[in-house]
């Protein structure tokens, strides 16, 4: 297909591979950002392709992997009220909350849909004003514009009957979470390319300059990511530490400033939940101002089941937060397709097929490549 | 026809019309509206011996078969939504569904039964449409409808219509069989097929047309186990392996019949609305004319499996799961369809786990594989025939892919429906 298998074919990708074989000297642990990256790297099997000495890490760029249970329960209760059309994305519906999904309760009668569009949400909407329709609005800055765009409409034409549930949070503050952990391990990032696209790069400049750490923005193919990682491990054994850009075919510096534009007008940045991660300041959006009439936890805030000890927490069991600070592996986890399966996710990671765990599970990666924890620590990069 | 099969079938009379629009609930009470659906639309679509009896059940001679013969009998159901897509409808889907399942099992197949579930206030032109492709879907199947139910339920109890059919068919006996080959009754039934002059010398003039086949051919006449008359296929005598996952064994060659995921794409494109610049049809058709051919060329056969719900991933992870085996493919071997692939890439969806509905596996020898080709080539329904990979041993119950790039992943079995992705 034009445009795609340019981007598969493994001539070019035998010459990235020995380009960075070449190029290596010691071993190096980058870190991809975005679960669709993780995606395309143990779908295509690219790690046969690298050297020992690469070590590939997977970050927290999961939106369905990192909302909150408590999240999953409101938008649950939310969608068992009769008088609601709930609206999802897809990979969802699956998630379980405490003790449902979106799935079950779409079983037990609620009006749960897929849709591939907040606006076609929002059509909904407005052919049914006598129902509550509920978009449950995930995602990372990739998805925010569209949400945006929902709300302003929805404001714009005075369609009452229609709401967010927001759980959107941002990348560059998650990666300053992971660069400040003691423990980090992540030597180089793959920036997340669709993120770029509508918040351009420049954000990631003081990232990589307080942090001393390379940062390269990527696409999703194969090729993508092998140039990505080239470029990664040319700057790592130059000791550079730059930000640049291998996905220069989408991503512009400053990004879509239209959309920024619009994101700015709509959403406020506030403190958000990590699932697997915890609390991350600054990291999330919210609506602002006259929009919040259009925030579906506002309009129903008793939906939900009580938080404390009634919530099921995830697992202890679960080392989820060490598979996304990238120290250690799905399968270093004893849980891992034992106890935790993706029918059954004792964690984050294991949720959607675009978690690290999950992505494993499937497409049962084995473990070619150990992490290197004897590796520098940030202190001394 | 679209799909250039062979067909000795024209429609002549048109399905007549009944005075009512649409579907009431009388239409299923068993009396005068009922009969009358009866007499102007199944009738005189489906109209046979067996059928025109109009008695509780179908009394079915089974001329022609031969001590050791045995039948292959199966079942399914039919809900989708919408009833009418590009390429085809409910209809055709149920006819070649189960004449496809028949077909899996080597069985030629004979005998279909069709129970609708209809849904009041369907209108009776959709079920003209359907009636008709069932009608044609069968001629085409060369299969009889002998026997049927209607039922109506209550509107919004139903999604317009539902179809369940079963079929019978037969599964040739090898007795007559000269070392494998055919003497007489087994002539191939459909002209062109190049299989005309009786079997042995059909075989070696076709097999020694085709380019490298000659090698091919002499390595199938050197199999010892293609001359033992005990081993496997659908015309293994009683208490043999028969086709099916258990005769699947390492050296197979894996083929499959065509691109995939054209049914499951023709399908969500007019569910979520998507437009193409040539729009993907559903690949529903009866592949039973090349899985005869296939028996018939003496083609080793050790499994036949269609790749409908699933898709290729989830039929290949059954069969490697059920026999202990891994299941090796390449990706760059697996055809599919750029408009397909296109939508899978925009829906987030794999293709290898997308539905088929005209599209099949075969395993064979690696020795036989490209006689086997040869063969299915020669059929408009799998004219794309394409070896994608190969059986063997280890790791066990296990499908891996080598993909575009050349890594190597697994395939897993999905735990449930694909699901959209976010971004």
């Amino acid at each position: 297909m034009k445009f795609l298998s340019e981007y598969r074919d493994q001539k070019a990708a035998e010459q990235l591979a020995q380009a960075i074989r070449k190029r290596v000297t010691r071993p190096w642990t980058i870190m991809e950002i975005c679960g669709g990256q993780t995606h395309t790297i143990v779908k295509s099997g690219l790690e046969d392709l690298l050297p020992r000495e690469i070590t590939l890490v997977h970050g927290p760029g999961c939106p369905v992997c990192v909302t909150p249970i408590e999240l999953i329960d409101k938008a649950v209760a939310i969608a068992a009220r009769p008088e609601v059309i709930f609206c999802s994305f897809g990979d969802m519906l699956r998630v379980p909350g405490s003790s449902k999904s979106l799935f079950d309760v779409k079983a037990e009668g609620a009006d749960v849909r897929i849709v591939y569009s907040p606006l076609d949400a929002l059509k909904l909407a407005k052919t049914n004003p006598e129902r509550q329709v509920v978009f449950f609005a995930v995602g990372f800055e990739t998805t925010a514009p569209a949400n945006a765009m929902a709300a302003w409409q929805a404001d714009h034409d005075h369609v009452e009957n229609f709401s967010l549930l927001i759980s959107h949070v941002l990348v560059p503050p998650a990666m300053e979470a992971l660069l400040s952990s003691e423990n980090c391990v992540v030597q180089g990032f793959l920036a997340a390319g669709h993120v770029c696209t509508v918040m351009g790069y420049e954000e990631y400049l003081p990232i990589a300059a307080r942090y001393n750490v390379p940062i390269v923005v990527t696409g999703f193919e194969p090729l993508d990511l092998l140039e990505g990682i080239l470029m990664t491990v040319t700057q790592l054994e130059e000791g550079r530490h730059e930000v640049e850009n291998q996905y220069s075919r989408a991503v512009r510096r400053e990004g879509n400033r239209p959309a920024q534009r619009r994101i700015a007008e709509v959403f406020e940045i506030i403190p958000r939940q990590w699932r697997g991660l915890g609390e991350i300041p600054a990291s999330g959006f919210q609506l602002r101002g006259r929009f919040k009439k259009h925030d579906a936890n506002l309009r129903f805030p008793s939906s939900g089941e009580p938080a404390g000890s009634e919530t099921k927490k995830d697992s202890s069991e679960c080392i989820a937060g060490l598979i996304l600070q990238g120290i250690k592996k799905p399968h270093d986890c004893p849980a891992f397709a034992v106890k935790c399966t993706p029918e059954n996710p004792l964690g984050a990671p294991m949720v959607s097929s675009e978690g690290a765990c999950a992505a494993y599970y499937h497409y049962g990666r084995r473990q070619t490549h150990d992490v290197h924890i004897e590796l520098p620590s940030p202190a001394s990069r | 026809m679209a799909d250039g099969k062979p067909t000795t079938f024209t429609l002549s009379c048109p399905v007549p019309r009944v005075a009512d629009d649409r579907i009431v609930l009388a239409h299923g009470g068993g009396g005068r509206l009922t009969h009358q659906l009866i007499e102007k639309i199944f009738l005189p679509a489906f109209s046979n011996a067996a059928l025109d009896q109009r008695h509780d059940g179908a009394v079915l001679p089974l001329d022609g078969l031969t001590i050791g013969s045995r039948l292959a009998f199966t079942t399914d159901s039919f809900v989708v939504r919408p009833l009418i897509f590009p390429g085809g409808n409910i209809g055709d889907l149920a006819v070649n569904g189960t004449v496809n399942d028949l077909a899996m099992c080597g069985a030629r197949p004979l005998y279909l039964s069709a129970g609708f579930i209809l849904e009041e206030g369907l209108e009776m032109e959709t079920l003209r449409t359907v009636v008709k492709s069932m009608q044609e879907a069968a001629a085409n199947a060369g299969v009889k409808l002998v026997t049927g139910d209607t039922k109506v339920v209550d509107k919004g109890k139903g999604d317009g219509i539902f179809i369940n059919t079963s079929g019978i068919g037969v599964v040739e006996s090898r007795t007559g069989l000269i070392n494998g080959f055919e003497r007489a009754r087994l002539q191939p039934r459909h002209e062109g097929h190049g299989l005309t002059n009786g079997f042995e010398g059909a075989q070696l003039q076709s097999l020694h047309q085709g380019p490298d086949l000659t090698n091919g051919f002499e390595r199938v006449r050197l199999q010892p186990r293609h001359q033992e008359p005990t081993t496997t296929g659908a015309l293994a005598p009683d208490g043999g392996p028969a086709i099916g996952p258990a005769s699947v064994q390492p050296g197979d060659a894996v083929i499959i019949s065509g691109d995939l995921g054209r049914h499951g794409i023709a399908i969500l494109s007019v569910r979520e609305g998507l437009a193409f610049e040539s729009p993907i049809l559903s690949d529903t058709a009866s592949v039973w004319p090349a899985v005869e051919a296939l028996l018939h060329a003496g083609i080793e056969v050790h499994c036949l499996r269609d790749l409908t719900r699933g898709g290729l991933a989830t039929t290949l992870n059954e069969i490697a799961g059920d026999r202990n085996i891994c299941i090796k493919l390449e990706e760059a071997l697996i055809p599919v369809d750029e408009v397909v692939q296109g939508a899978c890439e925009i829906l987030g969806l794999d293709p290898l786990y997308v539905a088929n509905e005209g599209r099949f596996a075969v395993f064979v020898p690696e020795a036989q594989a490209n006689a086997a080709l040869y063969v299915l080539k020669k059929f408009a329904v799998s004219e794309g025939s394409v070896r994608v990979g190969k059986v063997e041993e280890t790791p066990g119950r296990t499908v891996v892919l080598q993909s575009r790039i050349g890594g190597n992943r697994v395939v897993d079995m999905l735990s449930g429906e694909q699901l959209p992705r976010i971004c």
